[in-house]
């Protein structure tokens, strides 16, 4: 029978995933966004499964909660990346330093 | 029991696009891989009796999230003519991913069809008895919860303007409508009287 456990293994495994592409895709920030939005996944997930397996509806409410905080992170996190773009021809993120002042 | 095969296929397969996504080299494969991951997390998610969560995920992602991704990996590519060239490359991958998302499609319809992972008994179920899942979410998420609602809505309407804000050129070489310009206009400045001499013509 699948237990609360199986689905937080497979969201703490999920989670892993994303940290480790952050780290892995330092260079390619869209990437990083991506991963971003795997960690989130994991999150909700979890909210989900606790919410099935405690009977009470609040998990689900508040994933729908963290669906609208992702997308609107990917939103803004993309255009600053058009501007970036627009700016700088590139969107090789290991010289960002424009806002050293 | 197809319950709990369609739990481990869809958890593996999570697992495994999860990967590819932070693996592949190139970018618009991760987003296809994005999609595949959040389409079967939206499966485990019907296996656990979140359908409303579930669509929401697919819609919000793979409808719009995603779409969005694809679109900026596409358009900061400058290299137009090795993208064009990608197409047939990239075609079986995309194949591929859709046959996954299908077969995923009606495994989840053929599990939900069987009972949920999750043992329910109706009196104590997350959504109550006789009462479908998104009616449950509805009538909590507009009474209890109906300021925080209306904060999430407030939070889109933030990233929805300053994405506009952020991305909005304001171009020399077009001539936009200037309207408090065109109302300050008086009918004594439009038109000007002349009386010009025969044959000579007038300078404007």
């Amino acid at each position: 029978m699948i237990g609360i456990g199986h689905y937080l293994a497979v969201s703490s495994i999920l989670f892993v995933l994303g940290v480790l592409g952050i780290f892995l895709n330092r260079k390619n920030i869209i990437v990083v966004l991506m991963a971003i939005e795997l960690i989130l996944l994991a999150v909700n997930l979890n909210f989900v499964a606790f919410s099935a397996f405690l009977h009470d509806l609040t998990g689900q409410i508040f994933a729908m909660f963290v669906l609208t905080v992702a997308a609107g992170e990917a939103a803004i996190g993309l255009a600053i990346l058009v501007i970036y773009f627009r700016g700088r021809g590139t969107i090789a993120v290991d010289d960002v330093n424009r806002m050293k002042g | 029991m197809i319950q709990l095969l369609a739990f481990y296929i869809f958890a593996s397969v999570t697992l495994v696009a999860g990967l590819v996504t932070i693996l592949a080299r190139n970018p618009v494969h991760s987003v296809l891989w994005l999609i595949l991951a959040f389409f079967s997390a939206a499966g485990l998610m019907v296996l656990a009796g979140a359908e409303f969560i579930a669509m929401l995920l697919v819609i919000v992602y793979v409808g719009a999230v995603a779409v969005l991704f694809l679109f900026v990996v596409m358009m900061l590519d400058i290299d137009f003519a090795t993208l064009r060239a990608g197409f047939i490359r990239h075609f079986p991958l995309g194949l591929l991913i859709a046959v996954v998302l299908l077969v995923e499609l009606l495994l989840g319809i053929l599990a939900q069809r069987g009972g949920l992972v999750v043992p329910v008994h109706a009196e104590t179920a997350a959504t109550p008895a006789g009462m479908s899942n998104i009616q449950a979410i509805g009538a909590l998420l507009y009474s209890r919860y109906l300021f925080l609602f209306e904060a999430s809505g407030f939070i889109l309407l933030v990233a929805m303007i300053g994405a506009i804000v952020l991305t909005h050129r304001q171009r020399s070489d077009t001539r936009g409508q200037n309207v408090s310009h065109q109302i300050a206009r008086k009918p004594g400045e439009a038109t000007v009287n002349m009386r010009p001499e025969v044959g000579q013509g007038i300078k404007l």
